[in-house]
């Protein structure tokens, strides 16, 4: 395509796959970065400028845990004199007192805390790091008392799904001006334990229903963006508001990836951005392209008049399950592969929770016990 | 509704800007970004916490030659769908 298209508004850096929890349902993927893979302070500090130029607003700070780098501090106080807002995505283990006081003095704007369980034994088994739970409550506090708008994320699996309301409750009494409440989108480790993750249809309509009533008992107090499961909806996801329309990710060692989970699609070329400007890479790289704007669709989506609302769902979703990236994604019910999403959900919500696969770098591979 | 000496003001984390590249102007917030039409820029660069919203609404009117209790209407309606989304304090 020789035209340019709309620039960005939001660049996800994973500034390193390193990170002390081992959430079952992270989205990184299973091939993680190698630290030594990761880029240079001065190859970040060059994207976000780029970034700015092009006209991204939000930045986040992502992983892994961003706290890992050394230079987060630096990269931060960086980001915010190129104009952009930004945001760091932390478990907040890892987030001393130190970094905490230098990133607000670098100007971060946003700080999102990840929560894995209304309480410690819960949370702390899911996040496999002993003490975990604690430490977030502190630096909410942190948080709070500077003044920083706080967003707490919760991802919701079999392990805490009847706790899904009592997240949003625990948000508020923590402080925090938004509540994610994301219930576990299957890439990455969330799909190798999708049979240890996956409520059932009764308990998952229940925490939607039940989190959905706190919009009103909330508003004004707290911001509640909910993510919908996946495999029990009716339409798809909106994924990434769109195949390379308003947002792109860089992983830890450069590449730069329509989503965090595209490297699962067979055969997409993927720039880098120690090589290529960002710019370029946004407008012309070959994976950008594969899915951009709707000529790639098939039927039923091509015809389809939600279209332009939800783009077909997610490619990653239609590679994983169907084998084919440019499917409708079978998530939806207008999809002739749908009764396979409602095989998998029925099939994978039995069994217990316990033995799900951690997140770790493959050599320390080890399975955690509930608390 | 909101009282005439309320002090409205973006709360830390909000921030009104000039989206240059796409000529217009944005207010960012965590995961928004809401485009703001050139009123109501005018009506966001007064919310500092320093001026009472009697005040905006007089200073508005003045300046634009409108109907005080148009201009009253309109910036109050903005403020509060704002501070539902925890995007203004009043």
């Amino acid at each position: 395509m020789s035209h340019t298209p709309p620039p960005p508004e939001g660049l996800l850096a994973e500034l390193t796959h390193r990170c002390p929890l081992a959430c079952p349902y992270c989205s990184n993927p299973v091939a993680l970065d190698a630290p030594r893979a990761e880029m240079s302070t001065d190859d970040w500090k060059r994207i976000f400028s780029e970034a700015a130029e092009m006209g991204v607003l939000h930045l986040h700070l992502s992983g892994g845990e961003p706290c890992s780098r050394r230079d987060l501090a630096e990269l931060t106080a960086h980001a915010v004199e190129a104009g952009l807002y930004t945001n760091l995505i932390t478990s907040g283990v890892g987030l001393t007192r130190e970094l905490f006081d230098r990133l607000v003095a670098a100007g971060l704007d946003h700080l999102q805390l990840s929560i894995q369980g209304v309480d410690a034994p819960q949370a702390d088994w899911i996040g496999g790091y002993k003490g975990g739970y604690a430490k977030k409550r502190e630096v909410a506090a942190w948080v709070t008392a500077e003044g920083l708008p706080l967003t707490v994320n919760a991802v919701i699996h079999r392990g805490n799904v009847e706790d899904a309301p009592r997240m949003v409750d625990l948000a508020v009494e923590l402080g925090a001006r938004r509540v994610e409440i994301a219930h576990t989108q299957y890439y990455g480790w969330a799909l190798k334990n999708r049979a240890k993750l996956m409520p059932t249809r009764e308990q998952s309509d229940r925490a939607y229903a039940a989190v959905e009533a706190r919009r009103a008992h909330y508003l004004g107090q707290v911001v509640i963006d909910h993510v919908a499961p996946d495999y029990h909806a009716r339409f798809p996801k909106a994924c990434m508001s769109g195949w390379g329309r308003q947002t792109l990710n860089v992983s830890p060692s450069g590449k730069v990836l329509p989503c965090h989970s595209a490297e699962i699609i067979p055969g997409l070329e993927f720039w880098n951005a120690r090589e290529k400007p960002l710019a370029e890479i946004w407008a012309h790289s070959p994976a950008f392209e594969a899915f951009r704007g709707f000529d790639w669709m098939q039927e039923p989506c091509r015809s389809c008049e939600r279209k332009g609302q939800d783009f077909g769902g997610c490619r990653c979703q239609a590679m994983a399950l169907l084998g084919d990236a440019s499917a409708c994604d079978p998530a939806c019910t207008k999809s002739p592969h749908h009764g396979l999403v409602n095989e998998i959900a029925a099939r994978d919500s039995e069994g217990p929770v316990e033995g799900f696969a951690p997140r770790r770098y493959a050599r320390q591979e080890e399975i955690p016990t509930p608390a | 509704m909101i009282a005439d000496d309320a002090r409205p003001r973006l709360p830390r984390g909000v921030r009104l800007r000039e989206d240059k590249v796409r000529e217009r102007w944005v207010l960012l917030a965590p995961e928004r970004v809401v485009k703001v039409n050139p009123i109501a820029v005018e009506i966001l660069k007064l919310c500092d916490g320093s001026r009472t919203l009697g005040e905006i609404v007089t200073g508005l009117a003045e300046r634009f030659k409108a109907d005080p209790a148009r201009v009253g209407t309109d910036v109050r309606a903005l403020l509060a769908s704002l501070a539902e989304k925890r995007m203004a304090e009043l």
